[in-house]
């Protein structure tokens, strides 16, 4: 099986799948000739052709609107939005429009269409290059958001993402495209959305993560273990809708859970986790319920590493939760 | 009208003057049947929007847009499309559906929100329909219109020969949405129509806070493409101006924005008072120019119709609404888990939970 960088197994999802159903089509700025600006949509232009690899106006509004329309129409575009923190533009279209076609046509008319975007900060982007804004969709009836980690994940979640019904969110962590490698196998697979992915066994405390996080959680995991404390790492992989099962059994299991993301902490998805937690599993608990995420600033520039959750910030957690 | 062809250089349109006399030359071809189809459609409309403003006043109905004063500009356009059409309204447009041949029963299931409302009480004053080829408008000004691109674009690329139109009124044209869709169209000559209502308000702002151009017609220059000012109060201008443009777009000759220049009679929705912003003096000159009015005199003079005719067609019409009010009111409302339908194609656990909660709790 090829080992391949999350990136390439994004490009191999579309291609395939692509490939598969002439309703598929991509279109975003710069996806065409350029392949996108991390290469996500690398060849396809060559092999489609511009009628379906669809350079667009620089218009996030309009992009997503418009792949409404496509999908309205029974196509299955997969809009691509350059940067998460890009979104904002289309945002009106996306929660007003999108998220409701379903709904307010009485379940006439759907919107099965994808809408990629790279998010999350380690790349020295700055504020408008690195942020997540997965909570403000997170907290609308009728999208799906999924956030990969791995490869395998990727391609497969964005292959479930593009024979969806309803429309999904699909944020991948920039900072990984590359540095990430994993077995993908050719060919089609799914991985479903809705379920998660453990990552790692343990008995003492849980880290429940998505995304980039997966790995500093990994590498805490690690370090914790050298201390003798023994943790689990749950991959959340989607968060709308999120996988609640999963989230009780690792709690029940350790009895000390810890949410990890990068985006800001206040409302951010650890929120409703925390929740989900005190409402089902208060009598579980052998520790408060402890986020570790992104600082309540808008993302900075100097010092990212120090603003997103790393290996320190986490492991300082779990001792916290240890010694409660 | 006040502004004149040349000033507008882009095809200021009108056909029939207000005493009802036409311009032969430019007269569509329509046959006398169409023709009083299409004043019945403008008529009906006329009064079932009456009606709706007085049972949301009895607090029978949730809110209404009203349509008064605007019917030519909906029902001349709409007759223009074929079947293979799609519509994208905003909410504004009964006389739309209407044209396009939707029951007012189904209408007034909409209104009422009972058992068999096509869209299971999920918004209101809006109506779509897949049979019909109308998508219900979202609420927010404008939203509709890069949907309709994206449609277009969808055909075109299916070689398919359905064309996009999509209703908009001034106060739309200065979002966002209104300018990026229009560009969009113009870079890959979608099969669309931009239709504007230029109703002069944005429920108390006149179009002058909308816009500093003399129309918004001559906005369609700047995206590459042909725009049209028409009278929008004369029912044949507006068909005509749309039939050419839907023609044009079917031929693969890319978009056309057409505005119909015409006035809100009404206030913006039942929950409005346009005594606050506007004199009643304005109302009445615009009232003066009213496009069933002038239709009428039209078919009068041409011999095609006649007060009794007229007299005839109201009261039947009258009786028809009282009919179907009385039938729509009757049937059952929708059951409460209705709230949870629609929602996704097949429900998540959480939604599935919530819809058990509510259901122990009723």
């Amino acid at each position: 099986m090829a080992v391949i960088p999350l990136a390439q197994a994004i490009n191999q999802a579309l291609r395939e799948e692509m490939r598969r159903d002439d309703r598929v089509i991509v279109m975003g700025e710069d996806v065409g000739r350029r392949g996108g600006v991390f290469l996500c949509t690398e060849g396809l232009y060559e092999e489609f052709g511009p009628d379906r690899v669809i350079d667009t106006p620089l218009a996030e509004s309009a992009i997503v609107g418009v792949a409404l329309g496509m999908a309205i129409y029974g196509l299955r575009p997969v809009a691509e939005i350059q940067f998460a923190d890009f979104i904002y533009g289309g945002f009106d279209q996306i929660v007003s429009n999108i998220a409701k076609i379903r709904y307010r046509s009485g379940g006439q008319f759907s919107a099965p269409l994808v809408i990629r975007a790279p998010y999350g900060g380690g790349v020295k982007g700055g504020l408008h290059h690195s942020q997540s804004p997965e909570a403000y969709f997170i907290h609308t009836a009728g999208l799906k958001v999924v956030i990969p980690s791995t490869p395998y994940d990727a391609k497969g979640l964005l292959i479930s993402a593009i024979r969806d019904e309803d429309p999904v969110i699909f944020f991948e962590p920039k900072r990984i495209y590359r540095s990430v490698k994993g077995e993908v196998p050719e060919g089609d697979y799914t991985v479903p959305i809705g379920v998660s992915r453990l990552v790692r066994e343990g008995s003492d405390v849980s880290l429940i993560t998505y995304g980039a996080m997966v790995y500093e959680c990994e590498a805490a995991a690690e370090k914790a273990e050298k201390e003798g404390i023994s943790v689990e790492v749950l991959d959340l992989r989607s968060l709308l809708p999120f996988d609640g099962e999963a989230i009780i059994k690792t709690v029940r299991k350790t009895g000390r859970p810890i949410i990890v993301h990068e985006a800001p902490k206040i409302c951010g998805f650890g929120a409703e986790i925390a929740a989900f937690i005190a409402e089902r599993e208060i009598l579980s608990l052998q520790s408060p319920i402890i986020r570790v995420a992104g600082y309540d600033t808008p993302f900075p520039l100097v010092h990212e590493h120090l603003y997103l959750p790393n290996e320190r910030r986490i492991l300082d957690a779990i001792r916290k939760a240890i010694s409660f | 009208m006040q502004m004149s062809i040349i000033e507008c250089a882009m095809g200021a349109f009108q056909i029939i003057s207000l005493d009802g006399s036409a311009d032969e030359e430019h007269l569509p071809e329509l046959s006398t049947s169409q023709m009083l189809k299409m004043y019945r459609d403008m008529v009906l409309a006329r009064r079932l929007d009456s009606w709706l403003m007085r049972l949301q006043r009895m607090g029978r109905v949730a809110i209404h847009a009203p349509s008064e004063g605007q019917e030519a500009a909906m029902v001349g356009s709409a007759h223009a499309l074929e079947t293979e059409d799609w519509v994208f309204p905003s909410y504004r447009e009964m006389p739309v559906y209407i044209a396009r041949g939707v029951p007012i029963s189904e209408l007034l299931n909409r209104q009422f929100s009972n058992e068999e409302d096509p869209l299971h009480g999920h918004d209101m004053a809006v109506y779509g329909s897949r049979r019909y080829q109308i998508i219900p408008a979202p609420v927010p000004v404008g939203m509709q219109i890069p949907m309709a691109v994206g449609f277009a674009m969808a055909a075109k690329y299916r070689g398919e020969k359905a064309v996009a139109i999509t209703y908009f009124g001034d106060g739309a044209t200065s979002k966002g949405d209104f300018h990026e869709a229009l560009n969009f169209a113009g870079v890959f000559k979608a099969p669309v129509v931009f239709f504007c209502q230029n109703n002069q308000y944005a429920i108390s702002c006149p179009y002058s806070r909308q816009t500093a151009t003399k129309t918004i017609a001559e906005k369609a220059v700047a995206y590459g493409f042909e725009g049209v000012w028409v009278d929008g109060n004369d029912i044949l201008a507006c068909y005509s101006a749309t039939k050419r443009a839907i023609e044009k777009a079917r031929r693969g000759e890319g978009p056309t924005l057409i505005e119909a220049f015409t006035y809100r009679l009404g206030p913006h929705t039942t929950a409005d008072d346009p005594s606050r912003y506007r004199e009643q003096a304005e109302v009445e000159k615009w009232r003066e120019k009213d496009p069933i009015a002038r239709f009428k005199r039209f078919l009068v003079r041409r011999g095609l119709w006649s007060e009794e005719d007229d007299a005839k067609l109201y009261e039947e019409i009258e009786e028809d609404i009282k009919r179907e009010i009385e039938q729509a009111e009757r049937k059952q409302p929708l059951r409460p888990d209705v709230i949870f339908a629609d929602v996704y194609g097949s429900e998540p656990w959480h939604l599935a939970e919530e819809r058990d909660e509510l259901s122990r709790l009723i």
